[in-house]
């Protein structure tokens, strides 16, 4: 899933603070499973920023709601009616739903409540970590399910280089080496010769280094 | 033992303190209560293995979210004790009186005053 973290309180106070009546929308999906935008997100900040006005002494109407999903059309709908009695959303979904709502309600002023960090999951409760940059171009096939794009530092796709060291990557040692866990994962599934087989040169233009993407499957259009 | 505390706290009982929500807290300073304290069983003692654990954590997210809005964070605090600590729960109970009387009210109750006239 799409892993963000929670902005912090005084850099949102810092972005709502020309506004009377604000309404704080979170997103179902992944930043709820994130503890990061989620409708028990929602009303904390919303519950913390009337606080915080309320002791300035300024009335600032703070309102919530949570959408099933903010990155889809039919889920942003739901809220067009009370949309016009707000000066601006503050959107505590990734970076893809602050972006849609922001499209919809073209006129309102739509700000971000979380800041979104990557896709990954999570390792144990509090701790997400990245897995997958969408490089358009699975290779999980030949690395034994762990990805070299993503957890190798220097995104190498025929195995560790030399900083490699009793299985942590020379940047950090909280960091594994990528390829150690590939090595060892194929050893495992006892197909090593996989190792030995060099990876055709990748198309990196599927990668956001070729611009922004777009996927269109023309079998599912109407 | 028949103690004697003060009488400014209420007591509000709980089957454990994991079931202390942070917007339990929040919502209760936002309507203008002057301090808050959660008390539960000695750590590693909790009788449904971690609820005193969560309610710490989440004590000390409000502690945080208290000070950055301007309530302040020491109006809310966490004890752990056992049920037959009486004396010790006395204790908790006076210095929590004590450390709200001397943070003076809820600063949000100005805010109301303003509002109501």
């Amino acid at each position: 899933m799409i892993v963000a973290d929670k902005k912090p309180i005084e850099e949102i106070i810092e972005e709502i603070r020309d506004y009377e009546r604000i309404l704080v929308a979170g997103c179902n999906e992944c930043v709820t499973v994130c503890e990061a935008g989620g409708k028990k997100e929602v009303a904390v900040l919303a519950s913390a920023l009337r606080m915080y006005f309320m002791n300035q002494g300024k009335d600032v109407q703070i309102d919530e709601v949570t959408l099933e999903r903010q990155c889809d059309h039919e889920y942003l709908e739901e809220i067009r009616d009370r949309v016009g009695g707000y000066d601006a959303i503050l959107s505590l979904a990734c970076g893809v739903g602050v972006q849609f709502m922001a499209e919809k309600y073209f006129s309102k002023p739509v700000l971000p409540g979380v800041n979104t960090a990557f896709m990954g999951g999570a390792e144990e409760r509090g701790v997400w970590s990245e897995r997958c940059q969408g490089c358009g171009q699975c290779i999980l096939a030949r690395t034994a399910g762990i990805c070299p794009i993503s957890r190798c530092a220097k995104r190498l796709l025929n195995g560790p280089c030399g900083g490699s060291t009793k299985g942590k990557c020379e940047i950090s040692k909280d960091v594994d080496c990528a390829w150690q866990l590939i090595i060892d994962r194929l050893k495992e599934l006892d197909r090593l010769d996989d190792y030995e087989q060099v990876m055709p040169i990748k198309d990196w233009s599927t990668e956001r280094a070729g611009g922004p993407r777009k996927i269109i499957r023309e079998d599912i259009r109407l | 033992m028949r103690l004697q505390y003060s009488s400014s706290i209420k007591i509000i009982r709980l089957p454990c303190t994991g079931k202390v929500d942070l917007l339990h807290i929040l919502r209760a300073f936002e309507k203008g209560i002057d301090g808050l304290y959660v008390v539960g069983c000695l750590e590693g003692e909790c009788h449904y293995k971690s609820g005193n654990l969560r309610a710490k954590k989440r004590v000390a997210q409000a502690k945080e979210i208290l000070e950055k809005v301007g309530i302040g964070g020491d109006r809310v605090e966490m004890f752990n004790l056992s049920s037959s600590e009486a004396p010790r729960f006395v204790q908790a109970a006076e210095e929590m009186a004590a450390r709200v009387k001397n943070l003076g009210p809820n600063p949000l109750r100005k805010a109301f005053k303003k509002m109501a006239a």
